[in-house]
C-alpha cells in the first residue's frame, strides 16, 4: 500500500511577509510587496523596482545565530521559513534530543533552491584590477592578488545552491534523503513533488520541502533585464505585475523562503499532527522547444498537467482551483492559458485561476512552494486568492481569472503549476484532507 | 507497489583522459593521469596551478546542424554535458531525432533527464569590458553597471549559467519530452541525480532516462573558491602526476578539474524487449547528511556518508561481502578522505579490510558535479571487463585509513560494486550495482 502524504507544517519569508498568516492577510487584502529597489542603487537599470524581503532579522530564528552567520541572504531567508514550518509540525529544532517522534534518519530536505548572491565588492573588485583594456586581455595575477586578498572563503562557498539545505540539516537534525534542485522557476515544485514520491517509495516519514531564492543583486538584475523578462513600468511598480492583462510587459523579480513539512500520514496520525492539506499528484516534463521560449501550443505544461491529474487519480472536473504561473509576462501568461484549455475543455472557464505573483513577484527558485501554501490557506478558508491588478483584460485571454478581489467559495482541490525558463513543466495538486 | 527494476544501457563521458568512455578506461588502466599545470587561464598567483582539463573537442562535431546557433549559449558545463550525452545515446542503441530523425525508436514522452550539475561561474573576460565601464573612480558603480555596463552585456548572458540549461540543451536537441530535472548538490550531484532517475523509472513515470552530471571546474572563480576553502593542494605544482593523493599519508588537498558523465538508465523490460545490451542493475540507492559545524568538510566520523552506504546496501539488499568494488569519494583532503574511510569501515564492518577500494581521483581530478557519475562509468567498466585497475599515488596508507586499496592490478569478478559521494555543506550519497546476469 502506498503511503498518502500530507501537509502538516508551512513557513515563508517573503515580500509580503515573513510569517503564514501575515501573508495571508496581505493578500486577501490585495496588498502589494512591490517597490523601488533598495537593495543597491538600482536606479539607472531599465527596471528600477523589485520585490524584496525587508525588515527582516533571522537571528530571532535559532539560538545559536553565530553558526549561520556566514550565510546568503537566501540562508538567512530559509533559516525563518524552516524553522516556523517546523514548530507548526511539532518539528524539534536545535536539540541533541527530539521527543517530536521522528526518526532522524527518515527525515529528509529536498529545496529547490539558488544560488547565494555574489560578494559583490571582491568580485568586480578584482575584475576591474585584472583586466587590461588595452590589450583587451585579464592578468590574472593582478586579478588573483585582489581576489585572494578580498574574497572570503565561507561567503564563497555560501554560493553554492546546496549550502540552503545544510542550514535546514544543522537546526533539524535531518539525516533522511537530501536533495537540492534548481530548475529556474519550476524548482521548488519539483522539490515537493519529489519529496511526496519519496515519502510514497518509503524513502523517508517526513521531508522538509520548498524552495529558497534571490536574485536581487546587480548580476541577476542586469541578466534579467537583457533578456527583456522584466516589467519596465518604472512609473508604477506596484501595478506592474499584472498577470493576464493586455498591458502585462513582464515579470517582478522577488526574493524569499517557503518551506512546507510533507510528511506520510502514518507518521503524522502517530505523532497527533495537524494536518494542512493531502499532496496527491505531481507531474513533470519539458518542452523539449527552446532555451529561450516556451513550447508555443504548451505542449510540456499540457503534458505536466496530464501528468498530474493522472497521478492523483481525478479528473480536471475536480480541480476547483489553479494557482497559476502566472508570470505577468507576454509568452507565458497566454500559452498557459491555452494548456489549461487544453487540458480543462469546456471546464476551463469554470475553473478559476489566479496569479498571486501579481502580489509577491516572481520568487524564482522559491515561487512554486510559496504559492503551494496559498493553495493550502484557501482549501483551508474556503478562499480563492485573487490575480490583482487586472484592470485592462487581453480579450485572448478568457478564462475566470478571479480578478482583484478575493472569492469566498468551495476549494477542496487545488493545483499549483510552475513553468522553468529552459522549459521545465512541474505541477503539484494538493486536496482537503479527509 | 510494484517497482520496475532499472538498468544502464549506454555510458558516456568526457574527462581529462579522454573524450570517451573507451579512451577514459584505457587511461584509467595505463595509470595515467589526467592532471597538469592549467591552460585555460594564467594560474599565476594561485596557490594551485593544477587542473583536470579535458582535451581539446570541436563542439560542432556533437551538435546536430539545426542546433549548432544554440552553440552560444552554451557554457563550458554545457558543452561537455551534450558531448557525453550524445556518446551514451549512441552507445545504447536509442535513436533520437538528435541522432537520426528518420529513424527515431524512443517515445519523446518516455524519456526523462536528470543531471547533476554545478553552480557556473561566468566567463570573467566575457564580463570585463562591460564592468570596466562601470568604474567611477576605479570603483564599481552600480549606477553605471545599469545603463552602459548592461548594453554591453549579450542579450542572453543568463542562460548560459543556469545550472538547468544543461538538461534544457540536451533535452531540445534529443527532444526527450519526460521530466528533467537539475540536482544541484555539489560533488554529490550525479550520485543523486542518478538515484532520482532511477526512481523515476523505477515507479513508472518514464521508461527510460538519462542521468549523470557535468562541471567544468577550470575557471577562475571557481578555482580561487577551492584555495580560499583550502580544498587544493598547493605543494604539488611542479609534480601534477602525483599531486592529487587520496588516502595517502602525503595527502595534501585536491586538484581540481572538469568532466561529464551521462549513463542511460532503462527499465528492465524495455532494454529486453528492445534487445539492448545490459551492463549493470541499479539496486541500491541511499541518502543522508553530514552535519558538520565546519561546513567546509566532511564531519571527522564520516557518519552522514556511512548512513548513506548501509541505506544503498540495505535498497539492494546485499551484505558486505558481496561487494567487490568501492570506488569512494576520496579527494585527496586528508580530513576528508579520513571522515570517508571511517564511514566505510562502519558500514562494511569486517569486510572492510578486504574489499577492493579504488578512487579514482588521482587521476581524473574532482570534477565536482561530474564526478560522480564518471566514477560509476568507471564502475561498469571495471565490472563489464573483470579488472580494477591500480590506484594511484596512495604509496603509504594514512593513519586511520585501513581501506584494502588497490595496489595492483586485479582480475576479478565483481557481482556488486558501490560508489559514494559527499559534500561540503552536507549531501551523502552511495549507488549500488549489479553486474549483468
Amino acid at each position: 500500500m502506498t503511503e498518502r502524504v500530507v501537509i502538516t507544517g508551512m513557513g515563508i519569508v517573503c515580500p509580503l511577509g515573513h510569517d503564514v498568516e501575515t501573508l495571508w492577510q496581505a493578500i486577501l487584502a490585495g496588498k502589494s510587496g512591490v517597490a523601488k529597489t533598495t537593495i543597491f542603487d538600482a536606479s539607472t537599470f531599465p527596471t528600477v523596482f523589485d520585490a524584496e524581503v525587508k525588515d527582516y532579522d533571522f537571528t530571532k530564528y535559532t539560538k545559536n545565530p553565530q553558526l549561520h552567520e556566514h550565510g546568503s541572504r537566501g540562508s538567512e531567508f530559509v533559516i525563518g521559513a524552516a524553522v516556523q514550518a517546523c514548530r507548526q509540525a511539532w518539528i524539534d529544532v536545535e536539540t541533541a534530543e527530539p521527543t517530536d517522534r521522528i526518526d532522524r534518519n527518515r527525515l529528509g530536505i529536498y529545496l529547490g533552491a539558488g544560488e547565494g548572491s555574489v560578494d559583490n565588492d571582491a568580485f568586480f573588485a578584482a575584475i576591474l584590477e585584472g583586466w587590461d583594456a588595452d590589450k583587451n586581455e585579464m592578468d590574472w595575477g593582478r586579478w588573483a592578488k585582489v581576489a585572494f586578498g578580498r574574497m572570503d572563503a565561507m561567503r564563497e562557498l555560501e554560493q553554492e545552491p546546496n549550502m540552503r539545505a545544510a542550514h535546514i540539516a544543522r537546526l533539524t537534525g535531518a539525516r533522511g534523503p537530501t536533495r537540492s534542485c534548481l530548475t529556474a522557476c519550476a524548482a521548488s515544485t519539483q522539490a515537493i513533488g519529489e519529496a511526496m514520491m519519496m515519502i510514497r517509495r518509503g524513502d523517508a516519514d517526513v521531508i522538509i520541502a520548498g524552495g529558497v531564492h534571490s536574485m536581487i543583486h546587480p548580476l541577476g538584475l542586469m541578466g534579467f533585464n537583457r533578456l527583456t523578462a522584466l516589467s519596465t513600468r518604472n512609473d508604477s511598480p506596484q501595478t506592474a505585475s499584472r498577470p493576464f492583462s493586455a498591458t502585462r510587459d513582464g515579470f517582478i523579480l522577488g526574493e524569499g523562503a517557503a518551506i512546507l513539512i510533507i510528511e506520510s500520514l502514518s507518521s503524522a496520525k502517530k505523532r497527533g499532527v495537524e494536518i494542512l492539506a493531502e499532496v496527491i499528484g505531481y507531474g513533470s516534463s519539458s518542452d523539449a522547444f527552446r532555451v529561450t521560449d516556451m513550447h508555443e501550443q504548451g505542449r510540456g505544461a499540457i503534458q505536466a498537467i496530464t501528468a498530474a491529474l493522472a497521478d492523483a487519480g481525478i479528473s480536471y472536473k475536480n480541480v476547483d482551483y489553479i494557482n497559476a504561473h502566472g508570470t505577468s509576462t507576454m509568452e507565458n501568461d497566454s500559452i498557459e492559458t491555452k494548456a489549461i484549455k487544453a487540458v480543462f475543455k469546456a471546464e476551463a472557464k469554470n475553473t478559476p485561476v489566479s496569479s498571486v505573483k501579481s502580489m509577491f513577484g516572481h520568487l524564482i527558485g522559491a515561487a512554486g512552494a510559496a504559492e503551494l501554501i496559498t493553495c493550502v490557506l484557501a482549501i483551508r478558508d474556503n478562499i480563492v486568492p485573487p490575480t490583482m491588478n487586472l484592470i485592462d483584460r487581453d480579450p485572448e485571454l478568457d478564462l475566470d481569472y478571479v480578478p482583484n478581489e478575493p472569492r469566498k467559495m468551495p476549494v477542496n482541490v487545488a493545483m499549483n503549476e510552475s513553468f522553468g525558463f529552459g522549459g521545465q513543466n512541474n505541477v503539484v495538486i494538493i486536496k482537503r484532507f479527509s | 507497489m510494484s517497482s520496475a527494476r532499472v538498468v544502464i544501457t549506454g555510458l558516456g563521458a568526457i574527462t581529462p583522459l579522454g573524450l570517451t568512455v573507451t579512451d577514459m578506461w584505457a587511461g584509467l588502466c595505463a595509470g595515467d593521469c589526467g592532471i597538469g599545470t592549467i591552460t585555460a587561464f594564467d594560474p599565476v598567483g594561485f596557490s594551485c596551478k593544477l587542473a583536470g582539463q579535458v582535451p581539446d573537442y570541436k563542439i560542432q562535431k556533437y551538435v546536430p546542424r539545426a542546433h549548432r546557433k544554440a552553440i552560444k549559449l552554451m557554457s563550458r558545463d554545457i558543452e561537455l554535458a551534450v558531448i557525453a550525452a550524445n556518446e551514451a545515446l549512441v552507445h545504447s542503441g536509442l535513436v533520437t531525432k538528435g541522432i537520426d530523425p528518420e529513424n527515431v525508436n524512443i517515445n519523446p514522452e518516455r524519456v526523462a533527464i536528470n543531471l547533476g550539475a554545478g553552480f557556473i561561474s561566468c566567463d570573467l573576460v566575457e564580463l570585463a569590458p562591460a564592468v570596466a565601464a562601470s568604474a567611477t573612480d576605479g570603483k564599481f558603480d552600480t549606477r553605471k553597471w545599469g545603463k552602459d555596463g548592461l548594453e554591453l552585456v549579450t542579450p542572453l548572458w543568463l542562460l548560459k549559467y543556469l545550472p538547468n540549461m544543461l538538461a534544457c540543451h540536451i533535452g531540445i536537441i534529443h527532444d526527450i519530452q519526460g521530466p528533467s530535472n537539475s540536482i544541484t548538490c555539489a560533488e554529490a550531484s550525479a550520485h543523486l541525480a542518478i538515484a532520482e532517475a532511477a526512481q523515476i523509472i523505477a515507479r513508472g513515470d518514464t521508461d527510460i532516462a538519462l542521468a549523470g552530471g557535468a562541471e567544468a571546474k577550470v575557471n577562475p572563480m571557481i578555482m580561487i573558491r577551492q584555495c580560499l576553502l583550502k580544498r587544493v593542494t598547493s605543494e604539488n605544482n611542479d609534480e601534477p602526476a602525483s599531486a592529487c593523493r587520496p588516502f595517502d599519508a602525503d595527502a595534501k588537498g585536491s586538484v581540481f578539474g572538469e568532466a561529464a558523465g551521462i549513463v542511460i538508465l532503462e527499465n528492465l523490460e524495455n532494454a529486453q524487449r528492445r534487445g539492448a545490451k545490459i551492463y549493470a542493475e541499479v539496486v541500491g540507492l541511499g541518502q543522508s547528511n553530514n552535519i558538520n559545524p565546519a561546513y567546509e568538510h566532511l564531519e571527522p566520523d564520516g557518519y552522514g556518508l556511512q548512513i548513506a552506504i548501509e541505506k544503498a546496501m540495505a535498497d539492494a539488499q546485499i551484505e558486505p561481502e558481496d561487494l567487490g568494488l568501492v570506488i569512494p569519494h576520496g579527494t585527496g583532503i586528508a580530513a576528508d578522505d579520513l571522515a570517508e574511510a571511517k564511514a566505510i569501515q562502519a558500514a562494511l564492518g569486517d569486510a572492510a579490510a578486504k574489499t577492493a577500494v579504488w578512487p579514482t581521483k588521482s587521476m581524473l581530478s574532482n570534477t565536482g558535479a561530474a564526478s560522480g557519475a564518471i566514477d560509476l562509468v568507471a564502475a561498469v567498466c571495471a565490472m563489464a571487463d573483470g579488472r580494477i585497475p591500480a590506484a594511484k599515488n596512495c604509496d603509504r596508507k594514512a593513519d586511520g585509513c585501513n581501506l584494502n586499496i588497490v595496489k595492483q592490478p586485479q582480475e576479478t569478478d565483481i557481482r556488486y560494486a558501490l560508489c559514494c559521494s559527499y559534500t561540503y555543506g552536507g549531501q551523502t550519497a552511495a549507488v549500488v550495482l549489479k553486474g549483468p546476469d
